[in-house]
């Protein structure tokens, strides 16, 4: 039986197996260790202020990270997972696309939502679950979500958003919108069905959808190599017949310059795009995880060299765009701008006892309502054990 | 007998159970080297080596089908499911085929010796990806064993007899539990039979009934109860399925008064199914409605969790409307 879709097959007289081995996938890098561009590579199109913006949305995740993994640890906020490592390949991206096109995360793309544009203070608000938190302090830290800025809030099962994102980009096709949906997901996700599901339906059906995978190297604890055996995530696209690109992941203009052209080929062939980021996952997968445990010292460091922010700040010097000494001063301003919103959002309320059971449906039916009133009348009689709430309704 | 924790116990158990038995195996995802997230399976890697004990790519339906065609092989793999909230990727694999693959063959096939190890439950500010009770969802599934622990003794016991048992089980471990629960635990290898609930305190004005983390909460409210003249039976159902009738029914007739507690949503719970039964069953012996002690018909919450859980508190107060009907 001849492939339907593929009307000139060939045939052989003779068995022979294809090797699993037999597509390897190059990676395009751009920008070198010292932020010299490597020859024969083109630096993308982008301007001053777009490159700034950029290093901005890098830094401010770096040490946003850097301060709220230590107030994790002090008990001020219960958990936290950095993007450190990936900073480049999740503002890269994002930098990439039009402000109106769909952001649907993992949980580590804090990268791309501040580049976005979401606020300090939103950040801190989710990540203390307080009353002015877009989510209503329903969700763990880190899941964060803006309908305003077309960020999908993220759902902590892995790899749900894949055929999510190849449907709400489908959606938008036939809206005739020019916009794409991005959906990031790492490598261990890529092992959930949802992955192939999502895959196959967005080239089934021509969704203009992004699959942009963090391959960083572990999932949780473990090692690429034991999550796939094939030349990683990327050749799993032209299986689907999707095609893919692959990118260093810690060099932002290589990522910048394949999401870019990624996101006009999609809407220009109304067709999936799969680019697979190579970076390491330099901190631990989150605050409740210890790497030593699984990988060494050594390894890390080696990684540590390829640090996506320093190869990019040399460039931008190189540039003339970025003066070192001015840098400095914005980073230590920012660490004072970053631990005076914390103490702010810590101090606001948790959401009113409303929120229990506003959301679960449009409007709440009859036995959320009275289930409240119950849960209510409990906490008017015992309000010292329920002080998030006792003495704020009437 | 050593102080162990259920984590400790638990992994004691699976030891035990390679040691004794070649064809017992478990794998999950970071369950290999690291020893699994909570380190429940910890030093089995090493010891066991890696055919035995193992990572999986992170795909819960592939752990599952896996399991399924390993148990069908004879073997018996402990498969870990890390999150209890993460096993619905594997809801086809262990509804349509774990459950039905003797019933379907008409006994040519079976899945007995196989176990779904999976953390349940809240109270570690887990938001709902975390926190999640789904045993009413597989207690709704015929073909499934269903079994919840209390402690580290009876985590020991009843995982061992899961790993022993002819019919597939899922092991709901109270993740709260897993290093704040510590108790002596004998270091020999001993089962608790499935199915069996048991009777903790004797009492005779009203039953109080529970399974895995909640045994403490309403102990706790047991004894606020006990210090105001009010006799509760305390009963560990232990097994959701099978569930032990006959037990809980004895007390009933006993005490007249039913509360159950769970942690999962009202609507639709395991407690509905108890409370069902048992009014049935011990109908002219009922002196008041049983009363249902559960988590709100809403998602788990992160920031008012202490407003969705059915605390002491909430218990305490259903044990006196109870007897004060």
């Amino acid at each position: 039986m001849t492939n339907p879709n593929n009307a000139t097959i060939s045939t052989v007289y003779t068995a022979e197996f294809t090797s699993g081995h037999a597509l390897q996938i190059p990676t395009l890098r751009i920008l070198q260790d010292d932020g010299s561009i490597y020859p024969g590579a083109e630096v993308p199109q982008l301007d001053q202020a777009t490159a700034l913006k950029m290093y901005d949305s890098m830094q401010f995740i770096r040490i946003l990270d850097e301060r709220m993994l230590a107030a994790q640890r002090q008990g001020r906020i219960s958990f936290y997972m950095q993007c450190l490592g990936e900073e480049a390949a999740t503002v890269g991206s994002a930098a990439a696309l039009d402000d109106k096109d769909m952001i649907m995360a993992q949980y580590r793309e804090q990268g791309a939502l501040r580049y976005r544009g979401f606020s300090l203070e939103q950040f801190m608000n989710q990540l203390f679950s307080n009353e002015k938190d877009l989510g209503k302090g329903r969700q763990m830290p880190v899941h964060y979500g803006s309908k305003d800025i077309y960020y999908m809030t993220i759902s902590s099962p892995l790899g749900t958003q894949i055929p999510q994102a190849s449907g709400y980009a489908y959606a938008q096709k036939l809206r005739g919108l020019k916009n794409t949906t991005i959906c990031y997901f790492g490598e261990g996700a890529a092992s959930e069905g949802d992955f192939h599901a999502g895959l196959n339906m967005a080239a089934v059906h021509k969704a203009p959808v992004l699959f942009f995978c963090r391959n960083n190297g572990y999932a949780i604890s473990t090692p690429a190599n034991e999550q796939f055996k094939g030349d990683g995530i990327a050749c799993r696209g032209v299986g689907y017949g999707i095609k893919a690109i692959r990118v260093d992941g810690a060099d932002i203009l290589a990522v910048y310059k394949a999401t870019q052209m990624a996101r006009d080929y999609a809407l220009e062939h109304e067709e999936p795009i799969l680019i697979e980021s190579i970076a390491y996952r330099l901190g631990a997968h989150s605050s409740s995880d210890d790497p030593s445990g699984y990988r060494s010292k050594e390894e890390e460091e080696l990684w540590r060299k390829n640090d996506p922010i320093s190869r990019y700040r040399l460039w931008l010097v190189k540039q003339g765009w970025l003066n070192e000494e001015e840098d400095k001063a914005k980073s230590d301003a920012l660490r004072q701008e970053i631990l005076d919103a914390l103490k702010v959002a810590e101090k606001v309320a948790k959401p009113g006892i409303e929120h229990l059971m506003s959301d679960v449906y449009e409007t709440p039916i009859p036995l959320l309502n009275e289930q409240l009133e119950e849960l209510k009348a409990h906490i008017r009689k015992y309000p010292d054990a329920y002080p998030v709430t006792a003495g704020r309704f009437e | 007998m050593a102080k162990m924790n259920m984590l400790q116990a638990i992994n004691n158990a699976l030891d035990l159970a390679m040691a004794k038995d070649d064809g017992v195996l478990c794998f999950g995802e970071d369950v290999g080297h690291f020893g699994g997230v909570f380190r429940a399976t910890s030093k089995l890697q090493e010891k066991y080596g890696k055919a035995r004990c193992f990572n999986t790519p992170l795909t819960e339906q592939g752990i599952a089908g896996f399991a399924n065609g390993m148990a069908a092989q004879g073997m018996k793999p402990v498969a870990e499911i890390q999150f209890a909230d993460y096993i619905f990727p594997a809801f086809d694999q262990i509804v349509n085929e774990t459950a039905k693959f003797r019933y379907r063959s008409g006994n040519e096939f079976n899945v007995g010796g196989l176990v779904f190890r999976t953390p349940y439950g809240g109270g570690i500010a887990g938001g709902h990806y975390h926190s999640q009770s789904p045993e009413a969802y597989f207690a709704h599934t015929p073909g499934l064993k269903i079994v919840v622990p209390r402690d580290p003794a009876q985590a020991k016991g009843l995982l061992l007899a899961a790993i022993n048992c002819p019919d597939p089980v899922i092991f709901f471990e109270p993740k709260k539990l897993y290093r704040a629960s510590v108790g002596e635990v004998s270091e020999e290898y001993y089962e608790i039979p499935l199915g069996k609930a048991e009777v903790l305190q004797q009492g005779k004005d009203v039953t109080v009934l529970a399974w895995g983390a909640q045994m403490e909460i309403i102990q706790k409210a047991v004894d606020m109860a006990q210090a105001e003249g009010i006799s509760c039976e305390v009963i560990d159902l232990r097994s959701i399925q099978p569930w032990d009738v006959d037990t809980v029914a004895e007390s009933v007739m006993k005490t007249g008064r039913l509360v159950i507690n769970h942690e999962a949503p009202l609507t639709g719970g395991f407690a509905a199914e108890i409370a069902s039964t048992i009014q049935k069953k011990c109908f002219l012996h009922l002196e008041s409605p049983i009363e249902r002690v559960c988590g709100l018909d809403i998602p788990y919450p992160l920031a008012l969790e202490k407003e969705y859980v059915p605390d002491h508190l909430k218990t305490y107060e259903a044990i006196k409307r109870s007897v004060n009907f």
